[in-house]
């Protein structure tokens, strides 16, 4: 009778103990997203269930390890206990009954993540290797995502490649993005700050640099911003040259060609490559060793087709092969004039 | 050393290298023939396709010239073999074709701790690069391969692992001579080895950037590399499939007189629920691969969504299996616990019938929860309803397991020397990783967990608690059985308290990251998030669990031919094994027993699991066998 009395407080005093550390060391970024407190209350039930159960099996674990340690000498066998039909219901029944309650609650708090406010602000969202583009009802595109606090928004996602997912741990929330489908997400921001998004499902090569800055702001700040992209927008799009540094942005080509002669390592920088000489390892359309001029010719195969011609020191199928289907021929000669202005 | 080169495992890798070239020349044939580019210039010579088909036909060239098909060819021809084989004494059979179970299963434990060593050895060369914020020594492409590489060599090293252990020991302790179908059964161990060099080519081959999972489209535009892996999966599966099915004919066919249902040894229990699955769901993993190399190979778009296939579709496929298989890891784990935990306390194990049926309640109830895994992947929002409510159900009956250990130890007269330590530090470790499972199974809380470092932090604590922690254990067990000799116990204790405090502080801090925020499978993080001196204390924890192995490894090796003479039954066990000297004898029992009490009834005077026969009659031999071969 002793051993169960002292196992069973030091159970309850475990558990609490346990329950208290990890409650005081914060286990949970900040909470920026109303959909993120019916969350983290779901998660502290979920904890003190496992502060209890770690506590129900480690106490009397370890307290058998030390109290019923065999004496020098001693070579008798243990008392012969078979088994308990009765123990093994009731340890069978109550965490039946303990995980369907979890389960309903589950349910019950993913209702109210996915709760839907008809008013709610749709943004798109393209996701590629490696960038995010978030375009606006506005009407321009934007590599940062800013939002209104306090308001329901709706990200419909697409991915133009490999299969991407929206993560912005104070959110607490992710979503998948896959090609040829749209996904949402669905978030009301709650908390006025700079938070970063990230790519949470393997991409690629540049998995871990996927990330982009997602603003919260007040109503009046988000306005304002809004006006300053739609009037930034505008004088952009007057000149090729414009229009080729916005799409750039845009598909996030500098993220692996820099364009002030910066070393990635992944693909060749932009500054001073018009007309200059580039020498080949090797691909589709060129022999091995060959040294070609970086002429418009060259700089519009090279984003068509990236196999073509692969330069000195780099591999082949890091760029996406997408960019003749996905740019207009417009398009990219905007791009080509903007990367001629880099000398 | 000649031996050493002409042994059937050398000259089945000349044979796959051969096979990989003529087969990839042959296919090249019949590209020119069909009027398609026969080289690519560049890198890697001959076309995919027909490095995919070389492959193929190295990894059965491999197996032919080993030996391991040869009697199946005789019987096509109408040729008589010897329904037995002897092994010729020393090393030299374990390295050559042998239908002694004994022999296949200690083949099987020892490619499999070369396997995890190598996968253990990726884990470290990553993990010292993640030590800082920053890309240190790997480039992000070398980074990708080698975290990707780590997962599937460790899974495979694990499966071999556990064919290791049930191949060892359930003829044993179900006192049958061998397994059902001992050619199938050594089949089955040589196709592994061509696997593992399937796998590992995918390093020179430009490796594969999307971890073990390959979810296409990025698996469809991954560089060579990724073919291999694919192949490398489904050779090591069949292996998987066919040691299933004989086992399971082997537990229902072969077993001692008086040795009913829930007489078996509870391990036995473990190995048949491991064996359905894996028998039937490993095919999935297979289809899936086979989907997407197709893709590649034929332009066909399964999971293509421009040509109207569906990348969700590979992902049920997928965790059809995949979930399962960490079942197949864990239950002989948990059945080696289980197995171990009565004679080291003295006591029955509590509640025997529980136990073994939580083995086949988790194996069932694990056919029903692959879509846990895809929770944000963008499938029906409300089919993630069914999916969490039976993927809490699993937690019922590994809580019984839980309970019954520690019904089972309390009150015992409990004796602590290493595979005891290694069982104990595997319930703890264990109860970790099943306690973290929970909140990713309610969907609210894992749209945060999904593809943290959390889930990281879970599923190693539930893959060493559930399997590594008990593989050292039955290793440390069992060895005087294969060797008639002791590991060193003051090593193992080193072994087992180096290991212990460094995992628990690198899975716990996996963990707090992941909560925080750090997403898995990255080569770099932003410093701004302040991890960097976490990842400096995993690593360093990393190191230590290194060491602590290589401190194991050269306890085994030293063990072998110096280790304490252990003939007799040193752990004071019930089971037969231990009854008769050690090593096993070749055939296991020159007289069979008869099952007469219960396996674990420690603490009742006067009572014995099984009775030998008295009379030494060697007829018995002939009948075991009639049956088995045909």
């Amino acid at each position: 009778m002793r051993h169960y009395v002292i196992t069973g407080v030091l159970v309850v005093v475990l558990a609490i103990a346990t329950y208290a550390g990890l409650m005081a060391i914060k286990l949970m970024p900040v909470e920026a997203s109303t959909q993120s407190i019916p969350i983290d209350q779901l998660w502290n039930v979920e904890i003190a269930i496992i502060c209890f159960l770690f506590a129900l099996i480690m106490v009397p674990l370890i307290y058998s390890l030390i109290v019923f340690r065999r004496k020098k000498g001693d070579t008798s066998d243990g008392e012969h206990i078979e088994g308990n039909n009765t123990l093994e219901i009731i340890w069978t029944v109550i965490p039946l009954i303990t995980v369907l309650v979890l389960a309903y609650m589950g349910t019950y708090t993913l209702g109210e993540v996915m709760a839907v406010d008809p008013n709610a602000l749709e943004i798109s969202v393209t996701a590629r290797q490696w960038s995010w583009e978030f375009d606006y009802p506005e009407g321009f595109t934007s590599t940062e995502l800013h939002l209104p606090v306090n308001r329901q928004v709706v990200l419909n996602m697409q991915s133009t490649d490999v299969i991407h997912s929206f993560f912005v741990p104070q959110f607490r929330m992710k979503q998948d993005i896959l090609p040829g489908r749209i996904t949402t997400y669905r978030v009301t921001p709650d908390l006025i700050g700079t938070y970063q998004v990230e790519c949470a499902q393997l991409c690629g090569l540049k998995h871990s640099y996927m990330t982009a800055p997602v603003i919260v702001s007040s109503q009046a700040d988000y306005d304002s911003w809004i006006q300053t992209q739609v009037a930034a927008a505008a004088v952009a799009a007057q000149t090729p040259i414009g229009r080729g540094q916005e799409l750039v942005a845009k598909y996030g080509c500098a993220g692996c060609h820099s364009v002030d002669g910066s070393s990635t390592g992944i693909a060749p920088t932009w500054k001073g490559l018009y007309l200059s000489q580039v020498k080949m390892s090797g691909g589709t359309n060129v022999a091995p060793g060959a040294v070609v001029t970086a002429n418009e010719a060259y700089l519009i195969e090279s984003i068509v087709n990236p196999s073509a011609k692969i330069v000195d020191g780099f591999q082949d199928n890091v760029m996406p092969k997408t960019f003749g289907t996905v740019l207009s021929q417009s398009q990219i000669s905007d791009i080509v004039a903007y990367i001629e202005t880099l000398k | 050393m000649r031996r050493f080169f002409t042994s059937a495992l050398m000259r089945g890798l000349l044979w796959q290298l051969i096979g990989w070239i003529v087969g990839a020349f042959f296919l090249t044939g019949i590209r020119v023939l069909m009027g398609l580019n026969a080289f690519v210039t560049g890198q890697y010579f001959f076309t995919e396709p027909a490095w995919v088909f070389g492959g193929l036909v190295g990894a059965l060239s491999y197996v032919a010239s080993t030996g391991a098909m040869t009697d199946w060819f005789k019987w096509a021809k109408g040729e008589e073999v010897p329904e037995h084989r002897e092994d010729p004494p020393g090393w030299e059979k374990y390295l050559n074709v042998s239908l002694d179970h004994k022999v296949i299963g200690v083949q099987y434990t020892v490619t499999a701790l070369f396997l995890l060593c190598v996968g253990g050895l990726f884990a470290m060369i990553f993990r010292t690069e993640l030590a800082h914020s920053g890309l240190q020594f790997l480039t992000l492409q070398e980074y990708n391969t080698f975290m990707s590489l780590h997962g599937i060599v460790m899974i495979v090293g694990i499966l071999l692992g556990v064919a290791g252990l049930m191949n060892y020991l359930v003829p044993m302790l179900i006192g049958a001579q061998d397994m059902a179908f001992p050619r199938l059964n050594a089949f089955s161990y040589w196709v592994a080895p061509p696997a593992a060099v399937l796998l590992l080519s995918t390093l020179v081959f430009g490796g594969f950037d999307t971890g073990w999972t390959g979810y296409p489209p990025l698996s469809e535009r991954a560089p060579l590399g990724m073919q291999m892996f694919f192949l490398g999966v489904a050779v090591a599966g069949w292996a998987s499939i066919l040691g299933g099915i004989n086992l399971i004919v082997t537990v229902v066919r072969m077993r001692a007189k008086g040795m009913t249902a829930f007489r078996m040894p509870i391990f036995v229990w473990a190995a048949i629920a491991t064996s359905l699955i894996s028998s039937t769901a490993t095919q999935l993993i297979g289809l899936s691969f086979q989907m997407v190399m197709f893709q590649r190979l034929f332009g066909m778009g399964f999971f293509d969504s421009d040509k109207g296939g569906n990348p969700i579709l590979f992902q049920h496929l997928f965790w059809f299996y995949s979930h399962p298989a960490v079942y197949v890891f864990v239950l002989p784990g948990l059945g080696i616990i289980s197995e171990l935990v009565p004679v080291f306390v003295r006591k029955p194990l509590f509640g025997y019938r529980f136990v073994a049926m939580s083995s086949l309640g988790i194996a069932l109830v694990g056919f029903l929860v692959w879509a846990h895994h895809m929770f944000v992947s963008g499938m029906n929002p409300y089919l993630r309803i069914p999916f969490m409510f039976s993927t809490l159900l699993v937690a019922v009956p590994t809580g019984v397991k839980f309970f019954s250990w520690i019904a089972t130890i309390w009150k015992g007269k409990i004796e602590m020397p290493t595979p005891m330590l290694f069982v104990v530090g595997g319930i703890v470790v264990f109860l970790l990783g099943g306690l973290s499972g929970p909140p990713n199974a309610t969907v609210a809380t894992d749209l945060h967990l999904q593809n943290t470092y959390w889930i990281v932090g879970h599923f190693h604590d539930t893959m060493f608690g559930g399997y590594i922690y008990p593989f050292f254990a039955a290793i440390y067990y069992w060895f005087p059985k294969v060797t008639g000799r002791k590991m060193n116990e003051k090593l193992g204790k080193i072994h087992f308290w180096l290991m212990t405090p460094s995992f628990l502080t690198l899975t716990l801090l996996m963990m707090r990251v992941g909560l925080l925020g750090m997403r898995r499978r990255v080569a770099d993080y932003d410093p701004a998030l302040g991890f960097d001196n976490y990842h400096l204390v995993m690593t360093i924890a990393g190191y230590l669990i290194a060491i602590s192995v290589l401190i194991f490894l050269y306890n085994l090796f030293v063990s072998i031919k110096k280790g304490e003479v252990a003939t007799g039954n040193l752990w004071n066990s019930r089971s037969p094994e231990w009854l008769v000297p050690s090593p096993m004898p070749v055939h296991n029992y020159d007289r069979p027993f008869e099952v007469i009490g219960e396996p674990y009834d420690y603490g009742l005077p006067g009572s014995v699991y099984v009775r030998f026969e008295e009379k030494k009659n060697q007829s018995h031999k002939k009948e075991s066998i009639d049956g088995t071969y045909k």
